[in-house]
């Protein structure tokens, strides 16, 4: 943005952006519902009542029962424990792994590059999901053998992220004033660099836990990831999978919540790019 | 153009050995062996080293490589262990089945996309321009089995207006079976490019060839599809290419929800089966997929802006 726009199109300093403003607002919503579900929860997420089956949303129960006489509603209240957790977990092992690798061979250059993009170029072309489920196939499902899976798979695009701008920083001034001060290249890289060149990885980490979402509850779907009884939305929405034509509500309000909590990630990732922006 | 077709052929070669590579070392050096996990818990020693020698685990791993690159490089991945059949019958069988649901979903994304994408990008900051943005945010945060089961009741349980799963005889009615599980599959594709059709349009509209274009006279309609949309697509049919394993992965779900009998509901079939050499092909032959596809999308943008090719 020039100086020449006119002062409606300059950015305002101080006002947050709007995604930002609304999609944080979803996820400290979410977080504390995953917190302390047991305050939202009308009812145990286990809790059968076999004289309610698969009744549909009423006063008692806003969001109908199951098969089993479950509370829907408690379920997917106590689900996002599980699915706020898949996004923490699927993400933050590739976040710390993918930026240092990504700073040391952004910073180191030459073969660790050259090879570094072969890596790259070979993990893209696979499938992610083929990938991730092919990795859960060989260590069997489960919610620590999807992290694994994801995790192996998912540093790349934080690497390949924080390498390119890494590879911008080095070139600075500051970088050879450190050099020239006689710092390791460590202390060059972790306190000087990194803090510097990390904004983007960050960005990207809050699509990515939208992506984590999306990935583990499609797991869950396929009874690969959170295993049944276990309260999570893919698994919730494959229980009532059988149930569409008579009892929609058992796997409609589980995907609310899973498109509900993607947005607040998105939303808050594309706030934050703004922001960050701006601030340039 | 020719030499670029010939240097990005032989490109082909490193990335087919890498992922032969990434696909042997997933099997052998990730923690859990193939024999325990295909004869479960209570397995007997005598039985694990039978199938640890019928899968040749027992050799040195360079070996076992070389052996392996051998076999694929001969069209040989192997028998399935459930199917008794060999791996390459079943994908020949299944893979056309899975490439004509994503060939489907991909064209119904460019139909779905380009109009909505012109449609936001000309009536920047209105309304319809809010609206298909609003339809993004959610179309990227929709799960395939969710929109696919919701699609799969409306039309086809409820309405009856389509199938409600399968393949179908015959072509036509092939397409007819796949077009419900391609609108599925196609939803988050036509998100991801219609957001950035909209901002590459955005951005070559008020450039001064196209300001030229249209002092000079020509149609409006020319300058848009000529000029304008030419030059948008490039980077959006990058885009597409790098889409194509997310469409290959979104199949594999579309597959299970709607029970097509492609490549991708034989994967998830076989992992609950524990059928490795079928799992381990099968990551081989979508990888394969991706690559070509990748090499199809450069050529593509190579012809719109032929800059690319230097």
């Amino acid at each position: 943005m020039t100086d020449l726009a006119p002062p409606s199109e300059r950015p305002r300093r101080l006002a947050l952006p709007r995604p930002l403003i609304l999609g944080g607002t979803i996820l400290l919503l979410s977080i504390a519902v995953a917190t302390f579900p047991t305050v939202f929860a009308p009812y145990e997420p286990d809790a059968f009542d076999y004289n309610a089956l698969l009744q549909g949303p009423s006063m008692a129960h806003p969001m109908g029962t199951d098969n089993f006489g479950r509370d829907v509603l408690s379920r997917v209240i106590h689900a996002y424990t599980i699915d706020m957790q898949i996004a923490i977990f699927a993400t933050i092992f590739p976040f710390f792994f993918g930026t240092i690798i990504g700073a040391l061979v952004g910073y180191a250059g030459g073969i660790a590059e050259t090879l570094f993009g072969r890596v790259v170029d070979a993990v893209i072309t696979f499938p992610f999901l083929v990938l991730v489920i092919a990795i859960v196939s060989v260590l069997g499902p489960g919610l620590v053998n999807m992290y694994i899976a994801i995790g192996v798979v998912g540093w790349v695009f934080y690497a390949r992220i924080t390498a390119a701008e890494i590879k911008v920083q080095k070139r600075l001034d500051y970088a050879d004033a450190g050099r020239a001060m006689g710092y390791t290249h460590m202390r060059i890289i972790f306190r000087h660099l990194l803090p510097n060149a990390i904004t983007p990885a960050v960005v990207y980490w809050m699509t990515d836990m939208a992506l984590a979402i999306l990935l583990g509850s499609s797991l869950g779907y396929l009874g690969l990831g959170a295993q049944p009884p276990a309260a999570e939305w893919g698994v919730q929405i494959a229980d009532g999978k059988n149930f569409m034509a008579t009892a929609w509500w058992i796997s409609v309000f589980p995907g609310v919540a899973i498109v509900l909590t993607g947005l607040g990630f998105s939303l808050t990732g594309d706030g934050l790019a703004e922001l960050l922006r701006t601030k340039r | 153009m020719a030499s670029y077709i010939a240097r990005r052929l032989l490109q082909l070669i490193p990335t087919v050995l890498f992922i032969l590579i990434v696909v042997f070392a997933l099997v052998r050096l990730l923690p859990g062996d193939p024999a325990s996990a295909i004869l479960g818990d209570r397995a007997v020693d005598a039985d694990v080293e039978r199938i640890n020698r019928e899968l040749g685990l027992d050799r040195p791993l360079v070996v076992q490589f070389g052996v392996f690159v051998k076999s694929v490089a001969t069209g040989d991945l192997g028998d399935s262990i459930h199917l008794k059949l060999p791996v390459t019958t079943l994908i020949a069988d299944r893979l056309p089945v899975t490439i004509m649901l994503t060939v489907m979903a991909a064209l119904i994304a460019v139909v779905m996309a380009v109009p909505l994408a012109f449609v936001a990008a000309l009536r920047r900051g209105t309304a319809a321009d809010s609206t298909v943005r609003g339809a993004f945010q959610v179309g990227l945060s929709m799960p395939v089995f969710y929109l696919g089961l919701i699609l799969l009741t409306v039309f086809g349980a409820k309405l009856r207006w389509f199938p409600v799963g399968g393949y179908g005889e015959g072509f036509v009615d092939n397409l007819y079976h796949l077009f419900l599980p391609a609108v599925t599959l196609a939803f988050s594709l036509s998100a991801i490019l219609m957001r950035n059709l909209r901002s590459a349009i955005i951005g070559v509209i008020d450039a001064e060839y196209v300001q030229f274009a249209r002092s000079k006279g020509l149609a409006p309609k020319l300058v848009l599809f000529r000029h304008v949309l030419r030059n948008a697509l490039i980077s959006t049919v990058a885009l597409f290419g790098l889409s194509i394993g997310t469409l290959l992965s979104g199949a594999v779900i579309t597959e299970t929800v709607f029970a097509i009998p492609g490549a991708g509901r034989l994967m998830v079939d076989s992992i609950y089966g524990r059928d490795y050499p079928v799992v381990q092909g099968l990551t081989i032959a979508l990888a394969v997929l991706v690559s070509v596809t990748f090499l199809l999308t450069d050529l593509v943008q190579v012809w719109l802006d032929p800059r690319v090719s230097r």
